[in-house]
C-alpha cells in the first residue's frame, strides 16, 4: 500500500492539496485550496481568525473530513489513510492540550507510550527533550500550573517526541511573550534543518516573514502563495509613506481617492497602499493638495501586511474601509 | 490492541484520579453516606406477587380457600406444584416470591384448630413479608354451615395459618437494602465517572491530541474503563464491609460470585457512560443523560418497589436496566445462599447489556472532529 504511495511524483513535496473544500452547513469554511509544501521547509499560514486556517490544518491531519478536494500528505491518501499518518506526523493544537493534572515528565511519557516509542528508547528521548526545551528543573511540575510560554514549548516537545516528518503547528504562539516567541521560533528552524518539514499558522506577520514559503488564507480563500520576498516583490511602487502635519485629516481625505486600498497610521506618518493602476504618488500627492494639506509623499517598501491588506482588499468591495482605522476611528 | 498504549492510559486515568481530590473523596463518601441514609427502608404494600401453590389436599375446600386468597389480590398464582420442595427450590431461584402449601390433611387440621396452611415467604424482600401477614388474615372458613371449633375471641381460622419467612426471619429491611445499594451506588458512580471522564478531555482540548495519535478506539475506551472497574470493586468492598459490621447482613452465597456479580454490573455501567460520552457534549450533558439513567434505574429496577407490583409493560422496561439484574443476582446470592449458575438469566442478560454497550460506545467514537 505505501509502496504504491511513495511511488507518486510527489516525493519532494511534503503536503499537495487540490481542491481542498470544507463546508459546515451553509458555511464554507475552507473554499477550493490549492496548496504545495515542499519538505523540509517551514511554511506559514496567515490569515485573520476564523480564515479557515484551523479547519484546513485538520483536514490536512485526518481529524476532518473535506467536502471536496484531494490530499496527500507524505505520500498518504487523506483521510483514507489517516491512521497511517498518525505515525509520522506531530501536531500542535491551538489550545493547549496536554493533561494540566500530569506533571512535565508524565505528559511525555504517556505521549511516548501513546507514540509506540519502546521503554527503553522513551526514557532516553524524554531526557533529551527535558534538556533542550528547558525544562530540567520542571519535570516534576503539573503542566497547569506552567506560564503560557512553558505550555506552549512542552507542547512543541510533545509534538516532536517521536521524530515526526511533518510537525503541524496551529496559531502556536498566540498566548505568549516576545522573548518566547523568538525562542520558539529558534527550535523550529532547528527542526526544519534536521529535515522536518513544518506547516505553521499564524496571524503575526513578524512570525509569517520568518517562513520560507507562506500561503495567505482569508475567509477560507486562498489569496496568495510564495516567498515572503515574491509577495512583497509583486507590490513594488504600491506603497507610499505620507508625512503630514495632519495625519489624522490627511487619512480621512485619502480613504475615498479610487484607487487607494487602505490607508495606515504608522506613528506620525501614514503608510498608503494602492492598486496597480496608473502613478499612485501622482495621484495622492493631488488628492491631498486638492484639501490643502501640505504633505511629503514618498516610496516606501512593501511588507507582508501590505500583502496582505493587498490580497484581502482585492477581492470583496465591501471590506475596503471596512477595517481601516480610520474610518473605524 | 497494544498493551503498552493501554497501559498508558490507565496509569495516565489513575495518574489524574490520585491528583483530583474531590473524586478520591466520592469514591469512598458516596458509599458511606449512602449506605447511613438507605439503612432505614420504608415498608410498602403490594399486590400480584408472584406466588407458587402446592395444593396438596384438593379439596373443595382448599379450593376455596387459594380462590379467596387469589381474591385478595395480593398474589398472582403463576406456578402450580406438588410438594412444599418444589416451591422452595423456586423461591431460590426467584421464579416466585410467595409459596402456599396446603397439606393432605388440610380438612382434618382445619376442624382441629391445628395449622392447616403453611405460607412460605422469600424474605430477601421485606415488603413480600408483610405481604405474606396479610394473607394470614384470611380466614379458612367461608361458608357460614361449616360446623368450625373456633377461638374463644371468635375469630375464626385466624391462626390457622402459619406464615414461614425464609431467608429473613426478623424481618430486618437493612439486610434487603445493602445488598441492592451495592447495585444503586455502583450504577451512580460507574455511569457518571466514565460519562464525565470523556467528555471532560472533550471539554478541556486533550481529545484533539488524542485522536492525532496512533492509540486506536477500543485501546482508548477500555484504558478508560479499566481504572474505574477498580473502583467500582473498592466500592462494593466498603458496602459490604459496612453492612455486616453495621447492619449484619448476611453473605449466604459465596463471596466470589459476589464479586463476580458486581464485576457484571460495574462493566455495565461503565460501558453505558461510555456510550453516554460519546454523545454528550458537555459534561453537564453527561451529568443530565446519566440521572436519565439512574432515576429508572432506583425506582424501577426493584430496590426501592418491589418488581412484581408494576405494570406489565414497565417491567418489560426494567428489564432492560442492569440494576434490574444485579438486584435478582445480589439478593439471591448473600441473602438466599444461591449460586451464579442457578440465576443465570440475569448474568447473561448483564453480560449482553456489556456487548451491545461496549459495541455501541467503540463504534461510535470517531477518530474525527466531524
Amino acid at each position: 500500500m505505501s509502496i504504491e504511495a511513495h511511488s507518486t511524483d510527489t516525493h519532494d513535496l511534503a503536503i499537495r492539496a487540490r481542491g481542498l473544500t470544507k463546508r459546515f452547513g451553509q458555511l464554507v469554511a475552507v473554499n477550493h485550496v490549492d496548496l504545495s509544501v515542499p519538505r523540509a521547509h517551514v511554511y506559514g499560514f496567515l490569515g485573520p481568525n476564523g480564515s479557515g486556517k484551523t479547519t484546513t490544518i485538520r483536514m490536512l491531519c485526518g481529524l476532518l473530513t473535506p467536502t471536496e478536494g484531494d490530499v496527500e500528505v507524505l505520500g498518504l491518501r487523506i483521510p483514507a489513510q489517516a491512521e497511517e499518518l498518525r505515525r509520522r506526523i506531530g501536531y500542535m493544537t491551538q489550545k493547549f492540550s496536554l493533561f494540566e493534572d500530569l506533571t512535565v515528565r508524565e505528559n511525555l511519557e504517556f505521549l511516548a507510550a501513546v507514540q509506540d516509542i519502546p521503554r527503553a528508547e522513551a526514557a532516553k528521548r524524554i531526557d533529551e527533550l527535558v534538556e533542550q526545551y528547558h525544562f530540567a528543573d520542571r519535570q516534576k511540575q503539573l503542566a497547569g500550573t506552567m506560564s503560557g510560554g512553558q505550555k506552549q514549548r512542552l507542547a512543541l516537545a510533545g509534538a516532536v517526541i517521536q521524530k515526526p516528518e511533518l510537525l503541524f503547528l496551529d496559531e502556536p504562539t498566540s498566548a505568549v511573550d516576545p522573548e518566547s516567541r523568538r525562542d520558539f521560533w529558534e527550535k523550529l528552524f532547528d527542526l526544519a534543518d534536521a529535515g522536518t518539514t513544518i506547516l505553521v499558522s499564524t496571524h503575526y506577520m513578524d512570525e509569517a516573514e520568518r517562513c520560507h514559503r507562506i500561503a495567505i488564507l482569508d475567509r477560507g480563500v486562498l489569496v496568495a502563495d510564495g516567498t515572503p520576498d515574491e509577495l512583497t516583490q509583486s507590490l513594488a511602487g504600491r506603497t507610499l509613506e505620507v508625512m503630514a502635519k495632519q495625519p489624522r485629516r490627511a487619512q480621512q481625505a485619502l480613504l475615498g481617492v479610487p484607487g487607494v486600498l487602505s490607508v495606515a497610521q504608522i506613528g506620525n506618518a501614514l503608510r498608503v497602499l494602492n492598486d496597480a493602476n496608473g502613478d499612485a504618488a501622482e495621484r495622492v500627492r493631488k488628492a491631498l493638495a486638492d484639501v490643502g494639506l501640505e504633505a511629503e509623499v514618498s516610496a516606501s517598501h512593501p511588507n507582508l501586511e501590505d500583502v496582505f491588506v493587498s490580497s484581502t482588499r482585492g477581492r470583496d468591495d465591501e471590506a475596503v474601509g471596512a477595517t481601516t482605522p480610520g474610518k473605524a476611528a | 490492541m497494544n498493551l503498552r498504549r493501554l497501559f498508558a492510559i490507565v496509569m495516565k486515568e489513575l495518574r489524574q484520579m490520585r491528583r483530583d481530590r474531590i473524586t478520591l473523596a466520592m469514591i469512598v463518601g458516596i458509599p458511606v453516606m449512602q449506605l447511613v441514609l438507605f439503612g432505614y427502608a420504608i415498608n410498602l404494600n403490594l399486590r400480584g406477587l408472584e406466588t407458587g401453590i402446592a395444593d396438596q389436599s384438593n379439596t373443595a375446600a382448599s379450593r376455596a380457600l387459594v380462590m379467596d386468597m387469589v381474591a385478595t389480590g395480593v398474589i398472582d398464582p403463576t406456578v402450580s406444584a406438588t410438594t412444599p420442595q418444589e416451591l422452595m427450590e423456586d423461591i431460590r431461584r426467584g421464579r416466585i416470591s410467595i409459596g402456599i402449601v396446603i397439606p393432605p390433611d388440610f380438612e382434618r387440621r382445619r376442624f382441629e384448630g391445628r395449622e392447616a396452611v403453611q405460607v412460605l415467604v422469600d424474605g430477601s424482600d421485606t415488603v413480600v413479608q408483610s405481604a405474606a401477614v396479610q394473607l394470614a388474615q384470611v380466614p379458612l372458613n367461608t361458608r357460614p354451615t361449616t360446623n368450625l371449633r373456633t377461638s374463644a375471641t371468635g375469630q375464626v381460622g385466624a391462626g390457622q395459618v402459619s406464615v414461614v419467612s425464609f431467608y429473613n426471619p426478623e424481618r430486618r429491611s437493612a439486610i434487603n437494602i445493602v445488598p441492592g445499594l451495592i447495585g444503586v451506588i455502583l450504577t451512580m458512580t460507574m455511569v457518571l465517572f466514565t460519562g464525565v471522564a470523556i467528555v471532560r478531555e472533550r471539554e478541556r482540548g486533550n481529545m484533539e491530541l488524542l485522536i492525532a495519535t496512533p492509540l486506536s478506539s477500543s485501546e482508548l475506551m477500555i484504558g478508560k474503563v479499566l481504572p474505574y472497574a477498580a473502583i467500582g470493586l473498592i466500592q462494593t468492598t466498603v458496602i459490604l464491609v459496612l453492612g455486616v459490621w453495621l447492619f449484619d447482613v448476611p453473605i449466604r452465597g459465596s463471596l466470589l460470585d459476589v464479586y463476580l456479580a458486581a464485576v457484571l454490573l460495574i462493566l455495565a455501567n461503565l460501558t453505558l457512560g461510555l456510550l453516554i460520552s460519546t454523545k454528550a457534549q458537555s459534561q453537564f450533558q453527561a451529568m443530565q443523560m446519566t440521572f436519565f439513567v439512574f432515576l429508572p434505574s432506583i425506582l424501577l429496577s426493584g430496590f426501592m418497589f418491589p418488581f412484581a407490583g408494576m405494570p406489565r409493560v414497565v417491567q418489560w422496561l426494567a428489564e432492560v436496566l442492569p440494576l434490574t439484574h444485579f438486584l435478582r443476582l445480589i439478593r439471591g446470592i448473600m441473602l438466599r445462599g444461591a449460586g451464579l449458575t442457578e440465576l443465570w438469566p440475569d448474568v447473561l442478560a448483564l453480560l449482553g447489556f456489556i456487548v451491545v454497550m461496549m459495541t455501541l460506545a467503540i463504534s461510535r467514537f470517531r477518530k474525527r472532529l466531524d
